[in-house]
């Protein structure tokens, strides 16, 4: 059996998918990326080798993508995640013709074709604003597990009108309407609407067509998903593993290189 | 004598100053804004008259500014921060024509005339990359207090660049720097002069002209006006040590004090109009 690998090192997390010849996957892992970049590709490609209980050697090519992607020092080549996102999206939901990734620092509408390849993006890449910093700034200001913002946004009846754009700003926001005597709940609330009022027009600038697949790790969120879904009127697609997207998507490009030999279309640089 | 009072209720600091005449400064005081913005009004403005020895009685008209002015329950009037500002720095350099201020949360660059009439302004107070917080953000990142932001300046040998596009960006790049061992002087110093590149930036909008007055709680950090300075290639007028951050408490009370001249002289016109001759 043949493998392929990717690995997808982000702002916040790196992410690891191992897949087999017949694009099952094997083996993924998650880690914070932290301050030390390389390692953090290392670690996170090594713990998911040991889930698929593997030996490096047989992954015969890995693929590095994200931000740190050049840091993945035993990449054969890179790809960028905006590539492997729509990449990895189409593959679990073959009808996906838009992708909403909302990650650590960054949120990227992608508007993809039947075979995941990329039409046209756009994203915020001069601000934090609408990302999940904001979520974090907001978890942060207010002292509670970012796992748990999801769940209390949505306990939300009333929200709180967020006014303010900037991510660092918002925090003080945030407080502001606790000092007003506003409910965790409806500040939380607000601060989902907020985000998913800036993607839906992250969408709307690529345009909206067929499923849309929401990735990266700020799909997790419960709140966030019911927030951009009330915004849209739709439902978005969502699998346990759209976390793991950018890693998926550049196993995939990976994998084609497996079975045909060729470098992966779209890739950066062959090392 | 008459008395009177500015408070300027800004983002991060709560100023008030006790003037009397035109330019008699008797006392100040500033707190922390926090979120009880009724409160810290109130609470600065005491320790302002008690540092001035006189009781709130004696204070006959007070006006206040900055973004928490509604909050101010005990005021006179309210102003804008780029009246009050233009004001105090008139006051403290007669020849002031341009003046930019960088607070906490915002950035200003106005332009004024001899009057001290604010012609044209800039500003920003979205985004956080071109205000204090950049900083703030910056020296938090690499485990410093804001208080430390001076001293850790002052060694800085060699200052990197530091793109200022966005506060919450700047951390990545604050890691990256400490990773490949850059000092964190050297980093903050970077960071100051990115905010400088935003401010002399501002100040060309508003088309600046000399002289140069520097004012708000950044300028307190000594660096900030020289790069300023040396970016503009001219010399700015900066307020000696904390009237940095009192220029618009200061103008409030001057303000104050024009304000009951014109009441009271209109009083004077109204009153001989109703005697008869």
């Amino acid at each position: 059996m043949a493998y392929s690998a990717g690995v997808d090192v982000g702002s916040t997390q790196t992410k690891a998918v191992i897949l087999n010849e017949d694009r099952a996957i094997v083996g993924r892992s998650l880690i914070d990326t932290g301050a030390n970049v390389i390692k953090a590709a290392e670690s996170s490609f090594i713990a998911a080798l040991g889930q698929a209980n593997i030996d490096e050697e047989e992954v015969e090519y890995v693929v590095g993508t994200g931000y740190g992607r050049y840091r993945v020092t035993f990449g054969n080549s890179q790809v960028t995640e905006i590539s492997c996102h729509g990449r990895g999206a189409v593959h679990l939901f073959p009808e996906t013709r838009t992708v909403i990734d909302m990650g650590g620092q960054d949120t990227k509408a992608i508007s993809v074709n039947a075979e995941g390849e990329i039409v046209d993006f756009c994203m915020n890449d001069k601000c934090a604003a609408g990302t999940g910093r904001f979520l974090q700034a907001a978890a942060a200001a207010l002292d509670i597990p970012l796992d748990d913002l999801g769940p209390l946004s949505l306990q939300g009846q009333n929200p709180v009108k967020i006014s303010t754009t900037c991510t660092v700003f918002a925090e003080s926001e945030v407080l502001a309407w606790i000092g007003k005597g506003k409910k965790i709940e409806d500040v939380l609330w607000g601060v989902h609407q907020s985000i998913a009022t800036r993607s839906v027009g992250l969408l709307r600038r690529v345009g909206i067509n067929d499923e849309i697949t929401f990735t990266g790790g700020v799909s997790l969120n419960e709140g966030m998903v019911k927030a951009i879904e009330g915004r849209l009127e739709r439902r978005l697609n969502l699998s346990a593993d759209s976390h793991y997207m950018g890693a998926l998507g550049a196993a995939m490009f990976a994998l084609d290189h497996v079975m045909t030999g060729r470098a992966p279309v779209g890739s950066e640089v062959a090392s | 004598m008459t008395v009177t009072a500015g408070l300027d209720v800004g983002s991060t600091y709560t100023k008030a100053v006790i003037l009397a005449g035109d330019a008699e400064l008797l006392g100040r005081a500033m707190n922390p804004t926090g979120f009880r913005l009724r409160e810290v009004s109130q609470s600065t403005y005491e320790q302002a008259l008690e540092e001035a020895g006189v009781r709130e009685d004696d204070v006959s008209y007070v006006i206040a500014t900055g973004s928490g002015r509604h909050q101010v329950d005990f005021k006179d009037l309210h102003v804008t921060d780029l009246t009050a500002s233009a004001r105090g720095a008139c006051a403290l350099f007669p020849g002031t024509r341009t003046i930019l201020d960088v607070g906490g949360q915002t950035m200003k660059a106005s332009r004024v005339d001899e009057a001290a009439s604010v012609l044209s302004f800039r500003l920003n107070d979205k985004c956080a990359a071109g205000t204090g917080a950049f900083l703030e953000k910056t020296a938090r990142y690499m485990g410093y207090t804001t208080e430390e932001i001076g001293a850790l300046m002052t060694t800085s040998k060699e200052p990197v660049p530091i793109s200022g596009v966005c506060a919450v960006f700047a951390e990545s790049e604050v890691i990256n720097h400490l990773s490949l061992g850059t000092a964190p002087a050297d980093i903050m110093q970077g960071a100051i002069e990115s905010l400088t590149g935003r401010s002399v930036q501002l100040m060309k909008r508003v088309r600046a002209e000399p002289e140069y007055t520097l004012i708000g709680g950044i300028l307190r950090f000594e660096t900030m006006g020289r790069t300023i300075s040396e970016s503009l290639e001219a010399d700015v007028n900066v307020p000696e040590a904390d009237m940095v951050q009192y220029v618009s408490a200061l103008g409030c009370a001057i303000l104050a004090g024009r304000r009951l001249e014109k009441l009271r002289s209109d009083d004077g016109v109204a009153a001989a109009a109703r005697t008869p001759a």
